[in-house]
């Protein structure tokens, strides 16, 4: 969501960093942080070391949990657990580019093609968040369902044996199997690769499409060597912002998948809330946190966008 | 031939209205199931056409009970989000201050770290600390995770405005408290509202860190949730389909109105 808020200056302004330091109240700056910066140390990072020594205690719920640096806990999730694992990574990589190439083409209809429409199709694209993402994720099972007429188009057309040879789908059904989790990914986290796409791609001077075309740059040259090159910013933030919810994501396996399609966030899920094994469960998130972490930092480091907040 | 230059060159057009169909396919199918009649508990297949869940959308038990809790756990969330997440903005744009960086990654965690892990290591607080889980545990951690989406959202208002403005109202010897009241916050407006929009939305909606940090408490998201397991009422649908139409009119409003005050300004 970075960019997506990030407006474009509305007027020339020049930059306010070249202020002169206030002569009163040196204090200031420092009692309008307090307050909400203490709820996310206590609410966010305490929480996170709350975590780190739930994921090395043992004991059991009746007796008490004690920390006795069990470091075993992890090797254990790892070995239960990578499936689930790798899994997530494969969904949510996938997930990811899908949005990328289906909303690459419709965040640059709306910043160049649109014309008058051009909200219009904004507050479609936003809308649908008004209405609860588990009531829409619950309208892929009409839309999947096995009698419905997109899974009966797809027999006809035989598209579903080759994917159900690529093992991605089973038999003629669509629900509770990869293919279905993975649409239902797509589509709960398209918007949030569409409008930082969008918040880039309308930045670009439209001269420099001209430019392109008057040095004899076929259209498709103009979108590879101009437009996307400088969209990579909303490229970046996009992937990120779809790949990190959706990794953790539970919602679409539940409802849309099977038990053979359970992600990490499915274990975490279960391990807390049902099983109420706090170790494995503090371990798993821990495991999942530092991977994303790693990938977020990697990935910002290479392509060069820090100023992501 | 000719039909193929016509269709090269609208690929994009047409990709990008496919994608917009996608995004918008679950909607229609969401509105329509709301005029079902399902035969069954779960309402995924169509039966035939009937008003009965818009007459009587609160019929369920617990459901209009659900709706109104998410209602007030947004508002209170809002509420707080907006004014603490504002003060950060203001004093990360406008004064200089000790661990600058600290403070931007305190912000911008939170925003880059799946729900789940935020939501269950909440959870192990909230245990350790034995608090009880309910009402107050959800509107925590609602606050917590509403808080960076508005810090970004004021802090790019905030910045580029143009700080003459403020040194023009001193000049006038305006003092430090009405340049604020009547210079700064009308400008700042904008952004503040699109912030607290925000926070209302992500609130409303949460289901991942509310379902481990509400006990039994039911927020709507964690009813739908159940209903998934138990059964799905059409009046789920009526809900979904009333409260996009209501944020459609709302924003249609808005532009109405924004485009008649530029037509008037011109």
């Amino acid at each position: 969501m970075a960019t997506v808020t990030d407006a474009p200056p509305l007027a020339p302004a020049p930059a306010p960093k070249e202020r002169p330091p206030r002569k009163r109240g040196r204090l200031t700056p420092y009692w309008l942080l307090l307050p909400g910066i203490l709820w996310l140390v206590v609410f966010f990072a305490l929480p996170m070391v709350y975590q780190a020594s739930t994921s090395v205690q043992t004991g059991s719920l009746e007796d008490g949990y004690k920390v006795t640096w069990h470091f075993a806990t992890y090797w254990d999730a790892v070995a239960d657990y990578w499936p689930q694992f790798l899994r997530s990574i494969a969904y949510a990589g996938t997930a990811t580019i899908l949005c990328l190439l289906l909303g690459y083409p419709l965040a640059y209809l709306i910043a160049f093609r649109a014309g008058r429409w051009r909200n219009l199709i904004l507050i479609l694209v936003i809308a649908p968040f008004f209405t609860s993402f588990l009531i829409r994720t619950l309208a892929w099972k009409t839309i999947l369902a096995d009698s419905g007429p997109v899974v009966g188009a797809l027999n006809t057309l035989h598209v579903l044996d080759v994917t159900s040879w690529l093992g991605v789908t089973a038999g003629d059904r669509v629900l509770a199997t990869p293919l279905a989790v993975v649409c239902g990914l797509t589509y709960n986290f398209l918007p949030f690769m569409i409008l930082p796409l969008y918040t880039s791609l309308e930045r670009i001077d439209g001269r420099l499409h001209e430019a392109a075309g008057d040095l004899y740059a076929r259209p498709f040259t103009t979108f590879r060597k101009v437009t996307f090159p400088l969209s990579m910013p909303g490229v970046v933030s996009g992937t990120l912002l779809t790949f990190i919810p959706a990794s953790g994501d539970y919602v679409n396996a539940d409802l849309l998948g099977s038990t053979d399609t359970r992600m990490v966030g499915n274990v975490i899920q279960t391990q807390f809330l049902r099983i109420l094994d706090y170790p494995t469960a503090a371990a798993l998130s821990f495991i999942l946190m530092a991977g994303i972490l790693a990938v977020v930092t990697l990935y910002i480091r290479k392509s060069g966008t820090e100023d992501l907040v | 031939m000719g039909l193929l230059r016509w269709f090269k060159r609208r690929l994009v057009v047409i990709a990008g209205l496919l994608t917009l169909g996608y995004l918008l396919l679950p909607n229609i199918v969401v509105t329509v199931f709301s005029f079902n009649n399902p035969k069954g508990r779960f309402n995924y297949e169509w039966q035939r056409f009937s008003t009965d869940a818009w007459t009587d959308p609160c019929g369920v038990a617990d459901l209009c009970g659900s709706l109104s809790l998410s209602l007030q756990i947004a508002a209170w969330a809002t509420l707080g989000a907006t004014v603490l997440g504002t003060m950060i903005a203001f004093a990360l744009v406008r004064y200089r201050f000790r661990a600058r960086g600290a403070v931007n990654s305190l912000i911008f965690l939170p925003m880059a770290m799946p729900e789940v892990v935020m939501a269950a290591s909440l959870l192990t607080l909230f245990l350790n600390l034995g608090a009880q889980l309910g009402f107050w545990t959800i509107l925590i951690a609602h606050i917590m995770f509403c808080l960076s989406f508005v810090v970004t959202a004021v802090k790019a208002r905030v910045m580029s405005m143009d700080p003459r403005l403020e040194q023009a109202a001193q000049d006038l010897y305006a003092g430090p408290l009405q340049t604020f009241l009547r210079v700064t916050l009308p400008i700042a407006a904008p952004g503040i509202a699109a912030g607290a929009l925000l926070a209302f939305a992500l609130s409303f909606d949460d289901f991942i860190i509310t379902n481990f940090n509400a006990g039994s408490t039911v927020t709507f998201p964690m009813f739908v949730w159940g209903s998934a397991q138990r059964g799905t009422p059409v009046q789920i649908n009526v809900i979904g389909t009333a409260m996009f139409l209501i944020a459609v009119l709302f924003v249609l409003a808005g532009m109405v109105i924004s485009n008649r005050r530029n037509r008037q300004k011109a």
